[in-house]
């Protein structure tokens, strides 16, 4: 399987092109967001129904990182 | 000019109405918010599904396929959609709803901790290439999703470390004989029971706590029992989404859409199948989207042909949901400071003062985050039996360039 | 003491029974849903003061004065938010508007900035290029109006006034009977419940003018004014058909409300997609980076219209023993608090601040519908 870099939080990661993003971000134990009183999140529902799983991507805030698959060069950026 | 058939849905309902819409001249359209057809239960495509029903995936060469587009809204005649290609609207003759079902939440202390996630969640997020083998996952909850989601994760290396189920084994043991007489769910029993052989499996019995330092670390059960674990996926039950079906004016009874026998909702040229008209799984949303299919292109003798497989697996349907009801301690789980909107952070004790659901959303905004009430919405009708009001548009958030359209 | 009944729990309602019963009248407030949640949960919460003639802006400056006192202590309940507004001017006929706005406003002494397009960008970096100026007016502010109702209520409620839940169907001389059958009795009725005023009395001059919205999620940074086009009142005042503004606010949670539209005599629930896209497109218009925000809901909501803008505060003109305070287009959160002490100032017949003569009820021959 083809691997591909991606950044998040400003570090490159390799990774399995076509891999769920939010499934990334869980493996590495990367919080996706803040909650409104700062609890760090991660994907529930998996399927684009809950939100816990916003994140930046290329600067485009509140995507949903269970709907997407991780390409070559993504810059995926999550709350600190 | 031909029929133009819209299905929303390409889990095993939609596909099975696109099957059986497409033996006529129809000109058929499925959309899904997926890039992949499929559904949740086939998520991953064609090799996910039963032999049996891999037939279904070859249609999607004779129809249009619209992937990762979302519906937001419907008038009578048409859909609004956000597609990769942005805002576009779709006529429609007979509109097929086949978007399925989520999975029910009932909030307790820690739930909010990173890696609780749903079961269905864990599963699709497996899928999604989450690395499980060598994991310790405890499953907890209600309803076969459970053991089904045990037995995969297992299989792909998972460590369960129990399997958790609020049922009493009698009514368990109920449900399992009024599976005798339907082969193919005896046998899925039995394949389950074989895989999750040594796997620790607790009934009458439910999660009280979840408990980390910046993730779930250990769980803790009714029993008094604690266990560590890497995962925690847990759910009580599935939801219908039913937002687009009530959008349209379709009749609801105790949350899902009610359909006649040829599954034809109380609007004109709108059907439904599938977890929207009751929770049944892969068989009924097959059976129920052929017939849709059917009726819905004119071929009502192929329809009629199916009456007594849609009697069975709607009796089916109805023995799932009296053998997993909730018990009322489950009610006892959430304490003053647990969230309960997981949006917004709304705490039940902000939600106890509170009149109805329109009253908390108001309020405390409980529901009016980007879930739209579609995790809290369950789960404070459950606690409070509280009752959704109207659906807002768009069904699904989407960005503003989304919403304009050229021309209406 | 005297007991009055006020049909209609939204702002108005509640900051009238928090007048008469602070005054130790004995209140009885009827609400259908719950508190606050017709046209005062739909509407965008704006404290602004509004120039449109000399009795609007008076009586929205004495409104926002009066929400200053009563937010001063605390602001939280209100989530009060002093975001002032920022009047923005794309072209040289709205620029000369910048100068006579400001000119009314100094009369009144009403803080006021006039910012060339300089000045425009560095309040607010987001807006788009080619923009001529603005008027900051810094003391407009926003609220969110269901929980400030409810809170309006609370202090009623600590005085004594009474909760009931229902839906009154007709008024007669001193009592009012609800649709489950119940007659409730007082020495006075007052009626606040909005543009559902004309069910109970249609023979009043008021006619919906329906409005859409769209709240996003939060953007804290994009913009920081409550932004809206200089051209607001021309557009937004049209006597028919459908129009769109812009009007865009940064609520202090960071999510934006997206406005604005109007519609009339529409009371349904139905999005206009077409008007939809087009306050979008003027949205997108002003502030480009909008097109990438995420929407997470749209809703609609009833003003009640009156003829000439302004609220109907006072006696009915045929019967005696019912008081209105109706009509407040879209500025019933800032004249809330100000017609609530002008009607109680009456009833109770009390010198009050204001001239009232402008805002009595007037002509009851309804403005025919174009």
């Amino acid at each position: 399987m083809k691997q591909i870099r991606i950044s998040i939080n400003g570090t490159e990661y390799q990774v399995t092109e076509h891999s769920n993003l939010a499934a990334v971000l869980m493996d590495k134990a990367i919080a996706n967001r803040r909650s409104v009183t700062g609890e760090p999140r991660m994907a529930v529902c998996g399927m684009g129904s809950c939100g816990e799983c916003r994140v930046t991507i290329n600067q485009q805030a509140h995507q949903l990182a269970c709907l997407l698959q991780c390409c070559d060069g993504m810059e995926v950026d999550c709350e600190p | 000019m031909s029929l133009n058939v819209v299905i929303v849905g390409a889990g095993p309902a939609g596909l099975a109405a696109a099957w059986s819409a497409s033996q006529s001249n129809a000109n058929i359209t499925l959309i899904d918010q997926a890039a992949q057809a499929g559904g949740q239960i086939w998520r991953g495509g064609q090799g996910y599904a039963p032999k049996r029903y891999r037939h279904l995936f070859g249609q999607q060469t004779t129809l249009h396929y619209r992937k990762q587009t979302h519906v937001l809204g419907a008038s009578e005649q048409q859909l609004y959609l956000a597609t990769p290609q942005g805002p576009q609207q779709l006529r429609y003759d007979r509109l097929i709803l086949a978007n399925g079902a989520r999975e029910l939440f009932l909030p307790f202390p820690g739930w909010t901790l990173p890696k609780v996630v749903g079961v269905g969640g864990l599963q699709a997020l497996v899928k999604g290439s989450l690395p499980i083998a060598g994991k310790r996952v405890v499953i907890a909850g209600s309803g076969p999703l459970l053991i089904a989601v045990a037995s995969q994760l297992k299989q792909r290396g998972a460590i369960i470390k129990a399997v958790v189920e609020q049922v009493p084994i009698a009514q368990l043991l109920r449900f399992g004989r009024s599976l005798v007489g339907n082969p193919t769910k005896m046998l899925q029993a039995a394949q389950f029971a074989q895989a999750l052989a040594n796997t620790p499996f607790y009934v009458n019995t439910w999660i009280t706590a979840a408990e980390g330092e910046g993730e779930v670390q250990q769980v803790q059960l009714n029993n008094g029992q604690r266990i560590e674990c890497d995962y925690l996926a847990c759910s009580w039950g599935l939801i219908a989404n039913t937002e687009l079906a009530q959008q349209l004016g379709c009749r609801l009874e105790q949350n899902f859409v009610v359909v006649d026998r040829s599954q034809h909702t109380s609007r004109d040229q709108v059907y439904a199948v599938g977890e929207l008209t009751g929770i049944g799984g892969e068989d009924k949303a097959v059976i129920e989207g052929q017939i849709a299919g059917f009726v819905a292109t004119g071929n009502y003798q192929a329809a009629s042909q199916l009456a007594q497989q849609q009697a069975q697996a709607r009796q089916f349907s109805q023995q799932l949901a009296a053998s997993f009801a909730l018990r009322p301690e489950l009610r006892q789980l959430a304490q003053a400071n647990t969230i309960v909107c997981r949006c917004e952070d709304v705490t039940l004790a902000q939600l106890q003062s509170q009149p109805s659901w329109r009253s908390a959303k108001l309020q405390t905004r409980c529901g009016m985050g980007i879930c739209q009430g579609r995790v809290c919405g369950g789960a404070t009708q459950y606690l409070f039996g509280w009752s959704q009001d109207s659906v807002r548009f768009p069904i699904h958030s989407v960005s503003v360039a989304d919403l304009v359209m050229e021309s209406v | 003491m005297s007991s009055v009944i006020i049909v209609g729990g939204g702002i108005v309602g509640c900051a009238v029974a928090l007048e008469l019963t602070q005054a130790g009248w004995q209140v009885t407030l009827i609400e259908r849903d719950c508190l606050g949640s017709g046209a005062t949960a739909a509407g965008m919460g704006h404290i602004v003061v509004m120039d449109e003639g000399e009795a609007q802006l008076k009586l929205t400056l004495f409104g926002q004065q009066l929400w200053q006192a009563l937010t001063a202590d605390h602001p939280q309940p209100h989530e009060y938010h002093a975001c002032g507004t920022l009047w923005v001017a794309t072209d040289t006929e709205e620029w000369d508007l910048v100068a006579e706005k400001a000119a009314v406003y100094q009369q009144y002494q009403i803080a006021c900035e006039i910012l060339d397009a300089a000045a425009l960008y560095a309040h607010e970096p987001a807006l788009r290029e080619g923009l001529v100026g603005g008027l900051l007016v810094p003391n407009d502010s926003v609220v969110y109006p269901p929980k400030s109702a409810v809170y309006l209520w609370q202090q009623a409620e600590k005085h004594g006034a009474t909760l009931v839940y229902g839906e009154v169907t007709t008024i007669q001389t001193n009592y009012v009977q609800l649709n489950d059958g119940r007659q409730l009795s007082a020495d006075a009725i007052v009626v606040a419940n909005g543009q559902r005023c004309i069910d109970l009395l249609p023979e009043l001059p008021i006619r919906a003018k329906r409005g859409q919205l769209v709240i996003t999620e939060r953007y804290p940074a994009l913009i920081k004014h409550q932004l809206v086009e200089l051209s607001y009142i021309k557009n937004a005042h049209a006597s028919s058909g459908d129009s769109v503004a812009f009007n865009l606010q940064p609520r202090p949670n960071g999510q934006l409300l997206i406005g604005s539209s109007r519609q009339f005599d529409r009371t349904d629930r139905q999005i206009d997609q077409l008007l939809l896209s087009q306050m979008l497109r003027k949205a997108i218009d002003y502030v480009p980076a909008l097109a990438d925000v995420r929407c997470l809901r749209t809703w609609t909501g009833v003003r009640a219209a009156s003829p000439d803008g302004l609220p109907l505060i006072g006696q009915h003109p045929e019967r005696a023993g019912l008081w209105l305070n109706v009509g407040h287009e879209g500025l019933g959160i800032t004249t809330a608090l100000s017609s609530a002490r002008l009607l109680a100032d009456q009833m109770l017949q009390r010198q009050s601040q204001l001239e009232i003569q402008p805002y009595l009820p007037r002509s009851l021959q309804q403005e025919q519908p174009q």
